[in-house]
């Protein structure tokens, strides 16, 4: 390719960039922006530092917006302790051990892959609220401990068949037994699977907004994606600015968990092909 | 391997068989979390919306049997009719878009571009947020009558509209909200072109075929097995959209029902109103599309997805 060429080439994509990425940066400067100034400012240089927007948008619930950062960040990590202990458990079972039905129930949990959760919410909901989960965050964490969210089930097991066999073998010559194995042995090696978990656990939670708008209704309760929304119908559109900024603050850890596990990110979809 | 393909090879009976001695014990232990998980959480339920689709149950008082009242129901419920309409057109337009932006950009970047990880993570990124309440927060500011879409257009001379409150348009914002998030198939794409031996190419070269020939040739029928992965995700990806609407809409589906999405309406039938019984019913029509959507999927996969198993 000509040097013309690649230059075109680079120029194009960071062309389309930039506009990809336009509407959230130009949320983050609106964010800082008077909200007279967010109606007519299509552009991205501030002439001046609205930081009240930040105050304003923190204190605008009943509670202060830390305390719904808080339920979430409970939430999230409830949910990546049960995704890691019970998918994990699982993966080692359909990966390693041989057992009557195998084929038959590893289709099965590949099935629930693709199963949308609206489809199984009603009933789900019914023994909830029979067991007066509703307001709590266990019809949102219990499910984790079970192993229901497969992905990561099939994750952990393709990882898993890619570790050498004879190092269970040798384990076991040696008198180890299943757990052992699990625990020293594959465990340890399966750490970067584990870290893909972890990640896309966290954004997946901290995002998801359908099965806590239903359980969560108490505004003590209330998670970040509800008590945001909550926000959106609470206030009239002249307070954009501090909208803004606490959507910014919402998506702050996403980001961040971006940052930071980027690489475990592309290698779990590009893997798995993600959800 | 995907999770598709290998349900596919399963189907084909190549999945290699077992021998040897079982560990059912062992297997029961390791599988005890997941089997209850099936039994209570993913399995369970869908037996049980099948029974209670057949009755009358407000969460208050028990279940009644209303034989097939709740499916005849849906026939005469026009609210039902048009979220299938919202939700077909939603599914069956921004996919295929979505998809053809991921393609096309997992093309552009390969092959050793200088930038790549930039690029890759700046496409990536909108598939990671786009599922937000904050997005969808945004997305009611830009697409607004004063939003940053009119003020952008009216630099340059264009008068815009409520893009969010016209009816007309409405649906049309979504669509753009998912094809704004092509790059987690984009990363899909990237993985598969990736696998495609170079040699494949330089073999071609070799024999005169132009690049043209070659993308037809090679990448086309190489990445189809890829193509077919994600065209049968995101459409059940598609179906279930359901955060975006209820935010644009403050929970409503409108203006005038222009985004009532089918999750949104079965929502409002059971959250809102407690119908459980119709939910339930509404539940398993759900199931019933996306599964015969993913059948016909496997069906044509058979003509244009190329297997080199």
């Amino acid at each position: 390719m000509t040097n013309l060429r690649k230059a075109v080439k680079h120029a194009a994509l960071l062309l389309l960039a930039l506009v990809m990425l336009y509407p959230v940066l130009w949320m983050v400067v609106s964010s800082l922006r008077p909200n007279s100034e967010i109606f007519h400012r299509p552009g991205l240089i501030l002439d001046s530092l609205q930081v009240q927007n930040y105050g304003e948008g923190w204190n605008a619930l009943a509670s202060p917006f830390g305390h719904y950062m808080a339920n979430s960040a409970i939430l999230v990590l409830a949910c990546i302790i049960g995704n890691l202990v019970s998918c994990s458990m699982a993966a080692y079972a359909f990966a390693r051990l041989d057992f009557t039905g195998k084929r038959l129930w590893f289709a099965i949990m590949l099935g629930t892959i693709m199963l949308p959760i609206h489809v199984i919410i009603v009933p789900q909901y019914i023994l909830f609220s029979h067991l007066d989960w509703v307001n709590t965050f266990l019809p949102l964490v219990v499910p984790k401990f079970l192993a229901t969210d497969a992905f990561f089930v099939f994750l952990m097991v393709q990882f898993i068949r890619g570790l050498p066999r004879e190092l269970d073998e040798a384990a076991r010559i040696d008198g180890c037994g299943h757990a052992r194995i699990f625990v020293r042995i594959i465990l340890p090696l399966m750490l970067p699977a584990l870290a893909t978990t972890v990640i896309f656990t966290f954004i997946w939670t901290w995002n998801d907004f359908f099965s806590q708008l239903i359980y969560l209704t108490d505004p003590e309760m209330y998670t970040v994606p509800v008590a945001l929304r909550s926000f959106v119908d609470a206030t009239v559109s002249t307070s954009w600015g501090s909208m803004f900024a606490m959507s910014v603050v919402s998506l702050l850890p996403v980001f961040l968990a971006f940052l930071v596990g980027q690489r475990y990110l592309i290698r779990g979809i590009a893997t798995t092909g993600g959800k | 391997m995907t999770a598709l393909g290998e349900l596919q090879r399963m189907r084909r009976g190549s999945g290699g068989t077992l021998g040897g001695k079982k560990e059912n014990k062992a297997a029961f232990v390791f599988l005890a979390p997941w089997f209850a998980g099936l039994l209570f959480i993913t399995a369970g339920p869908i037996v049980a919306s099948l029974v209670l689709g057949f009755t009358d149950y407000n969460l208050i008082q028990p279940p009644e049997f209303n034989g097939l009242d709740n499916f005849t129901r849906m026939l005469s419920d026009t609210r039902l009719h048009h979220a299938l309409g919202v939700t077909l057109v939603y599914v069956v337009v921004s996919v295929p878009l979505q998809l053809a932006c991921a393609l096309g950009l997992a093309l552009l970047l390969d092959r050793g571009l200088r930038g790549l990880a930039f690029y890759r993570s700046a496409f990536y990124l909108p598939s990671l947020l786009g599922s937000s309440v904050a997005i969808a927060v945004l997305w009611k500011q830009i697409f607004g009558a004063e939003g940053l879409v009119n003020q952008v257009l009216a630099v340059f001379g264009v008068e815009g509209r409520g893009w969010i409150s016209d009816p007309g348009t409405a649906l049309s914002t979504l669509i753009v909200l998912n094809v704004w998030t092509f790059g987690a198939p984009m990363v899909i794409f990237l993985a598969g072109l990736r696998q495609i031996p170079a040699m494949y190419y330089e073999a071609a070269a070799t024999d005169g075929a132009g690049k043209w020939t070659q993308f037809r040739r090679i990448t086309i029928p190489l990445l189809s097995p890829i193509v077919f992965f994600n065209l049968v995700l995101q459409i059940i990806h598609a179906f279930q959209s359901f955060t975006q609407a209820f935010v644009v809409s403050g929970g409503s589906g409108g203006p005038s029902d222009s985004t009532l999405f089918y999750t949104l309406y079965l929502y409002q039938r059971g959250f809102g109103s407690f119908d459980m019984g119709y939910a339930s019913a509404l539940a398993w029509l759900l199931l019933v599309i996306i599964a015969g959507f993913t059948a016909v999927n496997f069906w044509a996969a058979r003509f244009w997805v190329v297997y080199d198993d």
